[in-house]
């Protein structure tokens, strides 16, 4: 028994294992974003990044050496001839994790990985100076608030005169939708 | 087999639940749109996360 292990086997036998972080690694390279389980983004970042410093040396042997995890020549070609490229300022911290809430079903914890650099990434809200961000913030909050405080209103009126006629009963129903087409947009992004 | 000799009384009872009671999650404020959303995570109802457009919310509904 070797104790103190810290790698994550995620039920698999190593060979499967392996196969599922190459795979996964050659989704973030043509993708450059996936969606996965939390625990299963942190263990693929390690793998992500070794790829991408090889791609970054750019020669015969870490081209092979990358192929050897890989196996897949596009996502090979796409690491050294366009991702690597993007990272030469950048020493480590290739990607990042963002935690986005809980699954339906098994309620596992979800996040995003993406590659920090590329069209992908996260967009910064208008590149704009924090205080200015943060006075943006202000209306928009005060804008959103009135018709969460509107949904509240409506909710006990409901409960109150049940028997009310039936424009107050559509009104009451009417608020809540958009919050349920919202949960169905979510599933756009990769799985894997 | 092994069987419970007494009933345990309600104080019994309460005592063992002593230790069985759950703390309430945080809550923090979405700074973009002031939803109330856990800390750490991406906003679910702007999608967004420190300043960054995370997710594209309903632009189409
Ligand atoms: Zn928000």
């Amino acid at each position: 028994m070797r104790h103190n292990r810290d790698e994550k086997r995620f039920d698999r036998t190593y060979s499967h294992l392996k196969s599922m972080l190459s795979n996964m690694t050659n989704d973030m390279v043509m993708y450059g974003r996936i969606r996965t389980t939390t625990p299963k983004a942190k263990a693929l970042r390690s793998h992500v990044e070794k790829m991408i410093t090889l791609g970054k040396d750019g020669g015969l042997s870490a081209r092979r050496r990358a192929f050897a995890f890989m196996k897949s020549k596009a996502a090979v070609t796409r690491l050294f001839e366009t991702i690597a490229p993007l990272f030469k300022e950048r020493n480590g911290g290739y990607t990042r994790i963002l935690k986005v809430g809980n699954r339906p079903g098994d309620n596992a914890s979800m996040a995003i990985i993406e590659l920090v650099e590329g069209p992908q990434a996260a967009q910064a809200a208008e590149a704009a100076p924090k205080k200015k961000a943060v006075k943006k913030a202000a209306p928009a909050a005060a804008a959103k608030k009135a018709p969460a405080k509107e949904k509240k209103e409506a909710a006990p009126k409901k409960a109150a005169a049940p028997r009310k006629p039936k424009a107050a009963a559509a009104e009451g129903e009417a608020a809540p939708k958009p919050a349920v087409k919202r949960t169905r947009k979510k599933a756009t992004d990769t799985e894997a | 087999m092994p069987n419970p000799k007494k009933r345990h009384s309600s104080c019994k009872r309460g005592q063992r639940r002593s230790h069985d009671a759950l703390t309430a999650t945080g809550v923090s404020t979405c700074p973009q749109c002031g939803e109330p959303k856990r800390p750490h995570y991406v906003c679910p109802s702007c999608g967004t996360y420190k300043g960054r457009t995370v997710i594209k919310k309903d632009e189409a509904l």
